[in-house]
């Protein structure tokens, strides 16, 4: 029984980690129906600057170990991965939907070299291949072609992709592949409830993944910018018509959903301290699964999801193996989609004929 | 009953009632109008009917079949076919190629006939040209068989979604808007065609339609429903003389 | 009878040219060669599902690793059961019947796995095909990844070479690949196919069962990768989860997006280019990078239709001998 109820409780943690990022996939899509494949490096991204933060000299001899240290940390991870998010935005798939040619042509220079040179061996070819792209773009505009109207699923798919390969080949290359260790920063105690045991990282990330979680709902259920965002992934263009200003709402619901995906990476990190540029590749997938098993798009849905998710996988573990702990969440979404395509929430978009 | 049954349908989006206890009969060679001011209902009761929405209560039935619940493909095979608002040609394939996807419930051959390409489907693939051909020789629009459907202009395009209909072989075609957007000539041209294709394909025909001298022009029957409900029901004579329709239109016609 | 002599003439030239193409023009570019028709069977498979039946498949190296693993394993383990079966041939009669074997059972698991897969994904919306595939393909591996049976992590290295004619099986095929999804779509299971890329609402409204017509296209794309995996396995007799990851799954997407979504030439095309691309500038990176960014940047923004266009410049179109 106490066993049980430990479990329970990991699973939780590790479903808030889930929920968390989540929120990211299901808000953007909500707005965009697009799958953000970078998020999940967003999520890397949020516990690097964690890291780098928590290590700084000075923040450790002014803060040492201590809540409010530990809150730092995470703020100013959660800040820094918003600006990651509204950049990629703005620059990686603003230009996929609208067209504009040269930010396009820069991001599929930067695709084509990372993938010409996989491992991201060299700074030099992403840049390189960067500034081929530009050049080509700008040759061609001297030269008068004119770029072609195309469907932009697969475009903004592939664009979306490109940019998770350049941060992945990135973070390699800038923080260095080998694993790090994420430095304590919270004073370590365990509480004893009963005959359970559990220790503060869990319970902050518990904690703290439901503060996050109600500011949200808050902020989306309660806030003008709220109604805003609840209207774009109604309808862009009416809520264009409406007179919102659907660029900033689109840019607020990255910023929104990096942060939290950062907030993902420094609890995770709590957790397991060993972070590494690959790292969001696997969570990322998961909490997809778990966006998509709450229903795509339904922000209650994220949290719900992530939370099932995560009890799946420890239960599965627990009682059965832990190699296929992994495909847990593809049985998972496999079922869903077989029984509860909407989710458990449900949003159910119905196609005007 | 007619050919084509609904039976006091009701279907909600959410709060919206879209379509209240409906109830329509659709005697079999006729040639039927569903009229009604913007978001009365009408595309709703079209999507019912093929299947792309299920009512939440009530039936429909077509030859005494129960459709309600089934796809709309299957619906299609039952011998329903239609056309749509907002034309939805098939933009990669040709004009000839549109019409022939539309014989596909015809055909015969297997996965196995059309990889090794045997006898059956070379066979089969002349007949399917043969018959849409044909099809396209009625509609004027053979001359333009190889010709990308996107690259028609827009009058041959509502043309040609009527013979694609029509390539299925169906006992009821839906019209949806058919004189959207044509000028007097093309509408009077329209209702020639209507007319003669019931006639020689024995067809039974639903119209929707704003264009109110086409719809009093070959309708035998209307339908005026507004707000999801029928208000009139009759001959176009008694259509137009209804006061209920009259103040639904606010004076429209 | 004019098929038959196409078939024939086939084998023949292909064989011809199996005795002396190596030399002709050595191991390095035979292997590029081989690879390239791999490739190409792989590519013009991924086409069938994502450029003529519209669709997003985004997984397709999980099909290509069950196939290559099946093939693998079965002859890995029954090889002597097989090989006693059959000992009334001689050894390379053996040996082909073990190929043939090998990728008859690949195109079986592989096509399997397409329709556990496909079924409750194709039901529904575009988006939930490629999360699911992209789930697939990561899960495969991972799978055998964790299977030390055959291999793990370091690899299936035990494979009987079964032939050294590869540069015939490979191409063999590649023709097979090319000539059946080229006679689908000329019937009308490919004008189904089309109508449900280009409309799936006036698709259905015209009686195409599109559920059913789109895994049925997985399920043959699916087919044909796990023969490419077959293949690229018994050839390089060493298979690594590494080989098979969404990167792989992303090289294919390029080839047929450069190529002309939709045109059976361009992924031909597509996965002729990008292999060279791939293989030929390995040891010279610059040129790869170059050589990707250009071909990427030019294609996507000048001509997203791809090279070949979504119909093919050269039309396949074989002419109905109608008799008027």
């Amino acid at each position: 029984m106490i066993t049980f109820l430990q479990q329970l409780i990991n699973g939780i943690s590790q479903g808030s980690a889930y929920a968390l990022i989540a929120l990211g996939y299901t808000m953007v899509y909500g707005v965009l129906r697009l799958i953000n494949f970078a998020h999940s490096d967003v999520y890397m991204f949020g516990a690097f600057m964690g890291y780098y933060i928590a290590n700084n000299r000075t923040f450790q001899e002014q803060m040492g170990t201590s809540l409010l240290s530990a809150m730092v940390v995470m703020l100013g991870a959660m800040v820094l991965s918003a600006g990651l998010g509204i950049i990629i935005e703005r620059f990686a798939y603003r230009p996929g939907r609208t067209k504009t040619r040269f930010t396009l042509a820069f991001w599929l220079g930067v695709l084509g070299a990372a993938f010409g040179d996989l491992l991201g061996d060299s700074l030099a070819a992403i840049i390189g291949g960067a500034l081929i792209g530009l050049a080509v773009g700008v040759v061609g505009e001297l030269a008068g072609f004119r770029p072609v109207q195309q469907d932009s699923r697969l475009g903004l798919l592939i664009i979306a992709i490109g940019v998770s390969l350049f941060l992945e080949n990135g973070g390699q290359l800038v923080f260095g592949a080998d694993p790090k260790f994420f430095p304590e920063i919270l004073p370590s105690k365990s509480l004893n409830i009963g005959p359970l045991n559990l220790d503060s990282p869990k319970l902050i990330v518990l904690g703290v993944s439901l503060v996050l979680m109600i500011l949200l709902n808050i902020v989306v259920n309660y806030t003008k910018t709220g109604k805003a965002m609840r209207a774009v992934s109604f309808n862009l263009d009416a809520a264009k018509l409406m007179g919102i200003n659907t660029d900033r709402i689109i840019a607020t619901t990255f910023a929104m959903g990096s942060a939290l995906a950062a907030a993902g990476g420094i609890l995770v990190s709590l957790l397991y301290p060993k972070i590494e540029p690959l790292m969001g590749v696997n969570p990322g997938l998961k909490a997809f699964v778990a966006a998509v098993l709450g229903g795509i798009g339904n922000i209650p849905g994220a949290m719900v999801g992530g939370l099932v998710l995560g009890l799946a996988e420890v239960m599965a573990v627990w009682l059965g193996s832990s190699t296929y702990r992994d495909a847990i969440a593809f049985v998972v979404l496999i079922l869903i989609l077989l029984f509860k395509p909407e989710g458990i929430m449900g949003k159910g978009l119905v196609e005007k004929v | 009953m007619g050919l084509l049954d609904i039976k006091d349908c009701t279907k909600k989006f959410g709060g919206l009632v879209a379509v209240r206890n409906l109830n329509m009969s659709l005697a079999p060679g006729s040639l039927y109008g569903l009229i009604g001011p913007n978001g009365a209902g009408k595309t709703t009761v079209f999507n019912l009917i093929t299947g792309v929405y299920t009512p939440d209560q009530g039936s429909i039935e077509l030859d005494g079949k129960a459709i309600h619940k089934k796809k709309p493909s299957s619906i299609a095979r039952l011998g329903m076919s239609r056309t749509f608002q907002n034309i939805r040609l098939f933009k990669s394939m040709t004009v000839l190629e549109n019409v022939k996807l539309a014989r596909h419930m015809k055909r015969k051959q297997g996965l196995f006939d059309a990889v090794m390409r045997t006898k059956s489907l070379t066979e089969e693939e002349r007949q399917i040209e043969h018959d849409a051909t044909e099809l396209l020789k009625i509609f004027h629009l053979d001359g333009r068989a190889g010709e990308l459907a996107s690259n028609l202009p827009y009058g041959a395009q509502r043309r040609l979604e009527i013979a694609r209909a029509l390539a299925t072989d169906p006992k009821v075609l839906l019209l949806d808007e058919p004189a959207a957007g044509m000028n007097p000539q093309e509408s009077i041209e329209l209702m020639g065609l209507i007319r003669s294709v019931r006639d020689r394909f024995q067809l039974t025909v639903l119209l929707v339609e704003h264009n109110m001298k086409v719809v009093m022009g070959i309708c035998e029957r209307i339908q005026v429903i507004d707000y999801g409900e029928t208000i009139a029901l009759g001959s176009p004579k008694q259509i137009q003389d209804d006061p209920r329709v009259i103040e639904a239109y606010l004076g429209g016609a | 009878m004019r098929r038959a002599i196409f078939w024939i003439a086939a084998i023949l030239i292909l064989a011809g040219l199996q005795t002396q193409l190596a030399g002709w023009i050595g191991a390095y570019y035979y292997k590029i060669v081989i690879l390239a028709g791999v490739n190409i069977i792989l590519a013009a498979s991924l086409n069938l599902i994502n450029g003529i039946t519209g669709q997003f498949s985004i997984g397709h190296a999980g099909f290509y690793a069950i196939g290559a693993y099946t093939s693998a394993s079965l002859v890995h383990f029954g090889e002597s059961s097989i090989r006693g079966a059959v000992a009334f041939l001689p050894r390379f009669g053996q040996d082909t019947v073990l190929l043939l074997l090998g990728i008859l059972v690949a195109a079986m698991a592989a096509g399997l796995a397409g329709l556990v897969v496909g079924i409750p994904s194709l039901r529904l919306r575009g988006d939930y095909l490629a999360i699911v595939t992209l789930g697939f393909g990561e899960i495969i591996r991972v799978l055998i990844l964790n299977i030390d049976a055959i291999g793990g992590a370091r690899g299936f290295s035990d494979i009987p070479p079964l032939s050294n004619f590869f540069f015939f099986w490979v191409f063999l095929f590649v023709l097979v690949t090319v000539s059946t999804i080229h006679n689908l779509v000329n019937s009308s299971y490919g004008r189904a196919f089309i109508s449900i890329r280009d409309d799936e609402i006036a698709a259905e409204a015209m009686g195409v069962d599109t559920t059913r017509f789109k895994v049925l296209s997985f399920v043959i794309s699916s087919m044909f990768a796990g023969i490419g995996g077959s293949l690229f396995g018994h050839y390089t007799a060493y298979l690594n989860p590494n080989t098979f990851t969404f990167v792989t799954s992303f090289y294919l997407i390029i080839m047929i997006v450069v190529g002309g979504l939709g045109s059976i030439g361009g992924s031909i095309l597509g996965a002729v280019l990008v292999t060279v691309i791939l293989e030929a500038f390995r040891s010279l990176s610059e040129f790869r990078l170059v050589g990707f960014s250009i071909l990427l940047v030019l294609v996507m923004i000048y001509r997203p239709q791809g090279l070949m266009g979504s119909r093919g410049m050269f039309k396949f179109r074989r002419k109905a001998a109608v008799a008027k």
